[in-house]
């Protein structure tokens, strides 16, 4: 057990993979020198040589395509895009390559390759630099998609990450780096299973990633009201913890899906298409969804903190259900 | 397979006694044929099936005081094609889920709710429901929008009476009679808003054409002014049909049919008021021998299931107590209640001069909600018109 902070833990996970593995190496934009646009690999450069912490150009589909190649060659990249925002450049070498190539060569060929970026709003960066497009990601197979929202997840799902066979990809909320909190050493997790991170009886909230910390705090809004929310943190959106979901949803009988990205074709909306076909008759009322607002996000920060779901958003749409 | 249930038979029936059956398991029935009979807190019913099929196996013998409604009575197989024209879609809809959704018109005929029209509930409360036997359209729903969630089916469920000694206890007919009419006038008083309008008729021409109508007729046949009234009421509301339906859920809903009920009062107390069915359509004669079969059934106890529920208006009058008019309570959920006072003789200008003249008092009781004093004005005025064409009635 150790504390340290979320960006911190992502360091350990990577030090522990590269010490272990010599297959395993860093690369990106600026995460040698700089130590990292959010400084996750700070001073890695020193202690693992420039063969294996490389800073590349910036070219997202370049480097991410060079991912997929070291990985075709045999290593174990770990491939940071600075942001999700940039990640888009890339997307053609993730959907047509990355998540495809097992496939298409009949299981001859695969891509252990890990890519990690910061996602989401919350940080007066505006329009083209806020965005929460996990979700679009988790539309692919092929690929496994990662939100660790806890200090431990950081380091225990990136670990489990760098063993998977396929490709991974780990999101960040950037609002979390600075996340302190208690990490187990060298402890990969299980992919796939959801958290329960507050029981309750009276309404499920769904969330992961950034959005959890907002779900536990709206809960304790709600407790003291005499509602009592369980938050349920999906950790990994591809492959979903349907079961979870499930068991929860038929125990409170209402669910709430908090998701920073748009509503419109949101992971939330797969949540709730999931809920309504597999707990049709658990339901004691519609499933709510609280997600952003459908605008390119506002720069200035009472518009921008309008626009992103807020602990008070969830509780009122909590309350509405009762 | 498809189960009969103990049917709502008015809108505030919560259960009912079953007293008979008349159809044995492995008899065949028809569409129409009475199948069993239920007493209500109001009279005797016999239930007739809505659709063709077979008796298969009874659940409920006769005898238990206070069956909620909604309990599967007894299990029939019902052939497919047999039932009413706006079910049989669904039902083809439907076919591999067996003759699941087929039981429903025959099984539980709710009260009169216009097909498209449901109590909103939640997924979980419909299937708790389904296992308790609790009919969702008598709970009521604490939900948003007033949906009925789990914890009311549950409410609904504990509150039901326990066959405790008070109620095991047998109550006079008299009394579940008030206890029923007391539940439903308190809720029309309570939703409703009355508003109400009176009109005199002038009764001259219907009174010559009538003695002139009897005249020909043996005296079994004898038309009553009462029918050539509800026919006039019925075919005034083709001209204004916003007063003949239901109000469900929040709206009007017009119903298509007519269905006057007429109130008929009971020997001991209390009344019903089942319907004359396509009043608008029938003839007069065909219409006056409905009416004496239904007076006579009334009072015996033996009224179907189709004449109480389809009332879609209710008609009263007290002339023959010497009443000259009569501000009525709607019926629950129906949208109007029209009332007839005694004829009287009264000084009536006629052409500049007063003379003697037969008048009768129509007056209009219509629930603000879902028609206005304008649309209610028009079909007093319709009324008083077709009343001067009895030939035409």
């Amino acid at each position: 057990m150790a504390r340290m902070t979320y960006r911190e833990a992502l360091r350990a996970a990577m030090r522990e993979a590269m010490s272990a593995d010599p297959r395993v190496f860093l690369m990106g934009e600026d995460v040698g020198r700089y130590g990292g646009a959010f400084a996750v690999s700070l001073g890695m450069l020193d202690e693992f040589g420039p063969e294996r912490i490389r800073d590349t150009p910036l070219s997202e589909s370049t480097f991410v395509g060079a991912g997929i190649g070291a990985a075709l060659g045999g290593m174990r990249p770990i491939v940071e895009v600075m942001t999700v925002n940039f990640s888009l450049l890339a997307l053609d070498q993730v959907l047509n390559n990355a998540a495809a190539l097992r496939h298409m060569s009949g299981g001859q060929f695969s891509v252990p390759m890990v890519v990690r970026m910061a996602t989401g709003g919350g940080r007066g960066l505006a329009a083209q630099h806020s965005h929460s497009l996990e979700g679009w990601y988790a539309h692919i197979p092929g690929i496994k998609v990662l939100t660790p929202a806890t200090v431990a997840d950081a380091r225990g799902l990136l670990l489990a990450a760098l063993e998977e066979p396929d490709p991974v990809f780990v999101f960040e909320h950037a609002t979390l780096y600075p996340l302190e909190g208690e990490t187990e050493d060298g402890t990969p997790m299980q992919i796939g299973r959801a958290a329960c991170r507050r029981a309750g009886r009276d309404v499920s909230l769904f969330t992961y990633g950034g959005s959890l910390g907002k779900c536990l705090a709206a809960a304790d809004q709600l407790a003291g009201e005499g509602i009592e929310a369980e938050v349920i943190d999906l950790r990994t959106l591809r492959p979903l913890d349907t079961g979870a979901v499930i068991e929860s949803v038929s125990k409170t009988r209402h669910a709430v899906v908090v998701d920073e990205a748009w509503r419109t074709g949101s992971f939330a909306a797969e949540v709730s298409a999931l809920i309504m076909e597999r707990a049709f008759d658990e339901l004691d009322a519609p499933v709510a969804r609280v997600c952003s607002a459908e605008v390119p996000m506002p720069y200035a920060k009472h518009l921008e903190d309008a626009a992103l779901p807020q602990p008070e958003s969830i509780a009122s749409a909590v309350r509405q259900m009762f | 397979m498809a189960e009969f249930r103990m049917p709502k038979l008015g809108a505030d029936m919560s259960a009912g006694k079953l007293v008979a059956w008349r159809k044995q398991p492995g008899e065949r029935f028809e569409r129409g044929e009475i199948i069993a009979v239920v007493e209500t807190d109001k009279t005797a019913i016999e239930i007739e099936s809505f659709a063709t099929g077979v008796l298969e196996k009874i659940l409920v013998e006769p005898g238990d005081a206070r069956i909620p409604v909604g309990t599967p009575l007894a299990i029939m197989a019902v052939e497919a094609g047999t039932l009413p024209p706006a079910e049989a879609p669904r039902a083809e809809a439907a076919a591999p889920r067996a003759a699941a959704p087929a039981p429903r018109p025959a099984a539980a005929p709710r009260a009169p709710v216009p097909e498209g029209a449901r109590a909103k509930a939640s997924p979980v409360a419909r299937r708790r429901a389904l296992e308790l036997g609790i009919d969702l359209a008598i709970v009521t729903g604490t939900g948003p929008e007033g949906r009925v969630t789990l914890e009311d089916v549950e409410q609904a469920s504990s509150a039901r009476p326990a066959p405790s000694p008070a109620a095991a206890a047998p109550e006079s007919r008299q009394q579940r009679m008030r206890d029923a009419i007391a539940t439903s006038m308190a809720r029309s008083k309570r939703e409703i808003p009355h508003y109400y309008l009176a009109t005199t008729i002038d009764m001259a021409k219907l009174d010559a054409w009538l003695e002139a109508a009897n005249r020909e007729r043996p005296i079994t046949a004898r038309l009553l002014y009462g029918v050539l009234l509800v026919k006039a009421v019925a075919l005034a509301l083709r001209e204004v049909p916003e007063l003949n339906g239901f109000w469900i859920e929040g709206r009007a809903a017009q119903s298509e049919a007519i269905h006057p009920g007429v109130a008929i009062s009971l020997r001991g107390g209390g009344l019903v008021a089942p319907a004359l069915h396509d009043a608008d359509k029938r003839t007069l004669d065909d219409l006056m021998a409905a009416f004496t079969d239904l007076v006579k059934r009334a009072r015996v106890g033996s009224l179907k299931s189709s004449e109480v529920i389809d009332p879609t208006i209710t008609i009263t009058s007290l002339g023959e107590r010497g009443v000259e008019s009569i501000f009525g309570i709607i019926y629950p959920p129906q949208l109007a209640l029209v009332g007839f006072g005694k004829p009287v003789e009264r000084p009536w200008v006629v052409e500049g001069k007063v003379c003697a003249r037969k008048v009768i008092t129509a007056t209009l009781s219509g629930d603000h909600r879902a028609t206005d004093g304008h649309r209610g004005a028009l079909f007093l005025d319709a009324l008083g018109r077709l009343l001067q064409e009895p030939e035409k009635l």
